[in-house]
């Protein structure tokens, strides 16, 4: 493999993520929906709820609105890896799977360049909604659309990683919705998303706690809170960069025809 | 016997044995392909031809036997024997939401072609006729347009070796000849190998070479003058229909 042709896979499979991407308007515009409803409808009800206290990386007291837009940005980053996922099916289903398949270049290398060009959209769409956050007048310092940029890619890279994963065990399109909801929300509710996990313990939901401090979706939202105020958080790095080699190099296994899983499909590939 | 490992077999496969669970979908296939010659591989349905297209594109591993394209083993060194594989698989693999020149682009990225795409699309829209459709989606052309398009990016790496899976499936009869035709050119022109599956013998009659591929061995192979000769049948469809009784006589005694 040369980097010149290296390079062209990636650009191929980019440019076609990124032109279907295009011609799904719907897609771009429910990706931005959902977290913005949250933000007004959650923000707005959740105000007396939550009681505000100072926890890092926040250094005064923050309105609940301020809280969750970490946690909504992991939200379309979850969402978009899931929808890779399911363009990963989709691919299957139609053939074009074989044909990234049989190109002259190793397995884990072409489901990188898919991991690659998801990401591109997850942090696309992440900062979209970080610049619709700002429209609603969500309190965000400026230096944070700079600095929260490296934990968009690692969280966007993760959790497309867990969508590869999962391509490999959902053999077929309709089987898909059920999925996703097995997946995404408990991974959602489960998390530091749209409570701090101080606040979860406090309440007596022990177990909730527990899943929630092991859960990597919380790493990855709290990897983008401190990133947002600048702040590293190195547990969360170590998390999301560790659960991404995981459940990458498990997908790739997966995807591999000598021991995969795939291989015993009707018309693999 | 050939020599396995030579750079200009284009492919050679000894021993190959696949199975699904208990079913024994090939068992132990022995083949080598020529350049310039259009071999066809005949079997019902069922035979194990789709399964064999897959093992040569690497999709499946065999569990027994060696596959070499033009000397680089399968196993060892799939990237190198798989740029020398032109494909067009049994089910369509174009992205219907794309042009047809976004597919043959993304094609040639996939192989790393750099800058001479664009002259390689022209040559080959050029020749399966399909330059007027360059920017139409795949969704709004025929079935058999869409073929041609399959076939053009399956030459676009000017690959050594050819592999169509029952092509011809859901053609019409003119375009069905027109496909036939167009590959049986391209092979003496190029001196390109073609392996080409099908379970209609009158595809079969202008091949070169025949093998004939029932329940996942292969029966006889040879020219097909010769396959009729030698089992005293009238035409190929006999000899085939001969071929193919014996053994259903066999698994059932
Ligand atoms: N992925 C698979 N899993 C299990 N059995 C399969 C699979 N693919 C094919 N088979 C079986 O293997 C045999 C050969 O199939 P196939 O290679 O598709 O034949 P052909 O292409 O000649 O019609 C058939 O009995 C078929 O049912
Ligand atoms: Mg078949």
């Amino acid at each position: 493999m040369t980097l010149s042709h290296a390079l062209q896979a990636l650009t191929a499979v980019t440019n076609r993520e990124v032109v279907k991407f295009v011609h799904q308007t719907g897609r771009l515009i429910s990706a931005l929906v959902r977290p913005t409803l949250w933000l007004l409808v959650f923000a707005a009800g959740f105000q007396n709820v939550f009681g505000v206290s100072i926890i890092p990386p926040y250094e005064t007291y923050i309105r609940y609105e301020v809280y969750i837009v970490p946690g909504l940005i992991g939200m379309v980053l979850l969402f978009n890896g899931m929808q890779s996922s399911l363009a990963m099916v989709y691919d299957r289903e139609m053939g074009i799977m074989r044909l990234l398949l049989t190109a002259p270049l190793p397995r884990w290398y072409l489901l990188l360049c898919k991991l690659l060009a998801g990401t591109l959209l997850s942090v696309l769409q992440a900062y979209a909604f970080l610049g619709v956050a700002v429209l609603f007048r969500v309190d965000i310092p400026w230096s944070g659309w700079f600095t929260v940029f490296p934990a968009l890619i690692l969280g966007g890279m993760m959790l497309g990683a867990a969508g590869l994963l999962l391509s490999v065990y959902v053999k077929q399109l309709e089987n898909f919705a059920g999925t996703m909801n097995f997946v995404i929300f408990p991974m959602f509710f489960l998390s530091s998303a749209l409570y701090p996990l101080w606040k979860l313990q406090e309440s007596g939901a022990e177990i909730v706690y527990q899943v929630a401090r092991f859960n990597p979706f919380t790493h990855v939202v709290e990897l983008v809170r401190f990133a947002l105020y600048g702040q590293f958080n190195g547990m969360s790095c170590a998390v999301v960069v560790g659960t991404l080699i995981l459940f990458f190099a498990l997908a790739a296994w997966g995807y591999d025809p000598q021991r995969g899983l795939v291989r015993q499909i009707k018309q693999a590939g | 016997m050939t020599d396995l490992a030579a750079p200009d077999t284009p492919l050679a496969i000894r021993g190959v044995i696949k199975r699904y669970g208990k079913l024994t979908a090939l068992n132990g296939i022995d083949l080598t392909l020529e350049a310039g010659r259009f071999t066809a591989l005949l079997g019902p349905n069922g035979a194990g031809k789709s399964t064999l297209f897959q093992l040569l594109s690497g999709l499946f591993v065999p569990d027994a036997g060696e596959i070499r394209v033009c000397g680089c083993a399968l196993n060892e060194a799939p990237s190198r024997a798989l740029a020398q594989l032109g494909i067009v698989f049994q089910q369509p693999t174009l992205d219907l939401d794309l042009t047809v020149e976004a597919n043959l682009r993304f094609h040639a990225r996939l192989h790393g072609m750099g800058r001479r795409t664009t002259t390689r699309i022209d040559a080959e829209l050029d020749r399966v006729g399909l330059q007027a459709q360059r920017n139409t989606p795949c969704r709004a052309l025929s079935g058999g347009n869409r073929r041609r398009v399959e076939l053009a990016r399956a030459l676009l790496h000017e690959p050594s070796l050819l592999l169509m899976d029952e092509p011809t499936v859901g053609l019409d009869p003119a375009s069905r000849e027109l496909l036939v035709s167009y590959v049986h050119e391209l092979c003496s022109d190029r001196d390109l190998a073609v392996l080409w599956a099908t379970h209609l013998v009158d595809e079969a009659e202008r091949a070169h070479h025949v093998v004939v591929l029932d329940q996942g061995e292969i029966l006889t192979e040879g020219r097909p003058d010769s396959l009729v000769a030698s089992s005293n049948a009238a035409s190929l469809e006999g000899a085939f229909l001969n071929l193919t009784a014996t053994t259903k006589e066999q698994t059932k005694a």
